[in-house]
């Protein structure tokens, strides 16, 4: 009889396990360096100008600042909420239909043109996906607006979503949907009452990728949304006019000469920083929430 | 009741040959379903190859044959399930009540809600719980009265000989349920829709002898209004259950009989050499 001792004293082998485990802590700590270094640098540098003013008040000019008059960026806040909004309402149902098509009906003629068109949209930068909402909205409107900041984001969101929402179903073994159809349900059916729910971390989860991902994105809208220092004067005017978005206001305010200004970046990256990571716990609590209905 | 006599006990390996129109107008009563010709493939893989065989009402039908034969494959093709199988093809004609379920103008989700089919690995809805596992297909086609969807519940739960063991706890998920509850949950889900016809595929082989002898008591209860066609490995469960009984090898429909004739005096070498257990 072979002994395996013969190869490998426990010995030995206790050290080789000892070795990896050391190897992959090593790597989860690289993984999270960046993230924690990102996240240190932005409070370290922001956490003073964290102040009620900041959650109240508008910026107006610089001039304001500079007068130590009290500044914020309440109209860039609510501006974003507005715009962010807009863009999952416009990218939701697009994104997630693309990818119900890509997962269930892969033998659908329109699926493989569907297939590149997605994957073209998802490796197009950023920058032309405003300038095609420019084309399409700010154009025919003759004004920057909230609306078509929405939709930049929008172009941003839908190949994400379309993509995970894919993958999202296609973990789903096929003998659901067979069970679904053997039952006499219609395909739609099947999809939208067993397959979906049963996909819906991995769904919500893409949703929030591309949520955050296009949350994060100034270049597509400085010349949709554009930016504002103000609060219009109606709500509407968020959406039909131009308004301020916490990526595009980090940008300016980080190129503008004001020391102030420079401060208040910094804020405006904290509060991005908060909104993004507070929509991936309200995730991580939604998908977790237990619903058999 | 003649005409049945004399088909089964007939070898179908060739074309019934019976038209369309005379089923209808003459009314066969017997017959429920009948494939004809029917070939699957898998791309290239032939899974069945020209198989004609009747099903008849009040009657169960058997499939057996060793592993790999298109037993399921065949089962499948009844109810239209191939249709979203990848690569799966299917040709020849499938006829319910005389006509051709593959015909371009029928509605695949109406042939299975006439013809129910159990599958050989039970699939229940992971998110839904026991209750809505059950009625999914009458809920989700837009029943709503609670009254009866208790009732259906219940009575497919029953039949399923599951209504026990699941009673207290309704509201849990299927997937919190074992494997062999989980089958008879299956088999309940399928129940509950009232299907006129009902295949099987080897619905008792990961249920203990107890359960699996209530599925074989709920069988014989169940083909006094319906046409039932179960697959099985099991011989003596085959023998006991049914009343036709057809031997597939290797793609074809070897024989084709009642199930006495068949395990008594089976007309081909190779029906004969599978049942006394020297392949298979
Ligand atoms: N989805 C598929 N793709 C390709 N080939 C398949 C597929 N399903 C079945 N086959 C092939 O078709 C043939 C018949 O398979 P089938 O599942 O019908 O056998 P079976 O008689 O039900 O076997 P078992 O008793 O093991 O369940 C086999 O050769 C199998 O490999
Ligand atoms: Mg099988």
């Amino acid at each position: 009889m072979k002994n395996f001792s013969e190869h490998k004293t426990l010995w030995q082998r206790n050290l080789w396990d000892r070795f990896m485990v050391a190897l992959l802590t090593f790597s989860t700590i690289m993984v999270m360096l960046p993230l924690l270094i990102i996240i240190g640098y932005v409070v370290v540098n922001g956490i003073s100008a964290l102040n009620w003013d900041l959650f109240t008040q508008e910026l107006g000019s610089p001039a304001r600042a500079m007068q130590g008059k009290s500044t914020g960026l309440i109209h860039t806040m609510l501006g974003t909420a507005v715009v962010d909004l807009l863009a999952i309402i416009i990218a939701a149902p697009v994104g997630l239909g693309a990818g119900i098509m890509l997962s269930e009906y892969p033998d659908h003629k329109l699926n493989p043109i569907l297939r590149v068109i997605n994957d073209t949209l998802n490796g197009m930068p950023a920058i032309l996906k405003g300038l095609l909402a420019f084309a399409l909205i700010v154009k025919p409107m003759g004004t920057f607006s909230g609306l078509s900041g929405g939709f930049a984001l929008a172009f941003v969101m839908i190949p994400i979503i379309a993509r995970s929402t894919e993958s999202a179903l296609m973990s789903i073994p096929w003998s659901i949907r067979e069970a679904g159809l053997a039952i006499g349900l219609p395909r739609w059916r099947v999809v939208l009452s067993t397959v979906m729910p049963a996909a819906r971390t991995g769904l919500v989860t893409g949703f929030l990728i591309a949520f955050a991902r296009a949350a994060g994105e100034a270049a597509p809208l400085m010349f949709t949304s554009f930016g504002n220092n103000y609060l219009p004067n109606h709500w509407t005017g968020m959406i039909l006019g131009p308004v301020d978005t916490l990526p595009q206001r980090l940008y300016s305010l980080a190129i503008s000469p004001y020391k102030e200004w420079h401060e208040l970046g910094w804020a405006a990256g904290i509060v991005l920083l908060g909104f993004v990571v507070t929509l991936f716990i309200i995730a991580r609590m939604l998908t977790r929430e237990k619903n058999y209905d | 009741m003649l005409k049945n006599k004399k088909l089964a006990g007939a070898v179908v390996s060739e074309k019934t040959n019976i038209p369309n129109k005379k089923i209808e107008e003459n009314g066969l009563p017997g017959i429920r379903m009948e494939s004809r010709d029917l070939t699957v493939k898998y791309g290239t893989v032939t899974g069945v190859k020209n198989i004609s065989l009747p099903i008849c009402n009040e009657k169960v039908t058997a499939l057996i044959g060793p592993s790999g034969c298109g037993k399921t494959t065949f089962l499948r093709s009844l109810n239209r399930m191939h249709d979203i199988t990848r690569n799966a093809t299917v040709s020849g004609e499938v006829l319910l009540d005389g006509r051709n379920i593959y015909h371009p103008k029928v509605n695949p989700v109406d042939i299975r809600r006439k013809v129910g089919i159990i599958f050989q690995k039970p699939t229940p809805f992971p998110t839904m719980s026991i209750f809505n596992n059950v009625v999914a297909g009458l809920k989700l086609v837009g029943i709503k009265n609670k009254k009866l969807l208790n009732e259906v519940c219940e009575r497919a739960l029953k039949q399923a000989a599951l209504f026990d063991e699941v009673k207290d706890r309704l509201n849990s998920p299927g997937g919190s349920l074992s494997g062999g509850q989980q089958q008879r949950l299956s088999i309940a889900r399928a129940l509950a829709i009232e299907p006129e016809v009902i295949l099987m595929d080897e619905p008792t082989s990961s249920l203990d002898p107890q359960s699996s002898s209530k599925i074989e008591d709920l069988i014989h209860e169940l083909k006094k209004n319906y046409a039932i066609v179960i697959v099985t490995h099991n011989l003596q469960q085959a023998g006991r259950v049914s009343d036709n009984t057809g031997f597939f090898y290797l793609g074809e429909l070897v024989e084709f009989g009642e199930t006495e004739k068949i395990y008594t005096n089976p007309a081909n070498k190779r029906t004969e050499e599978y049942l006394t257990g020297k392949f298979g």
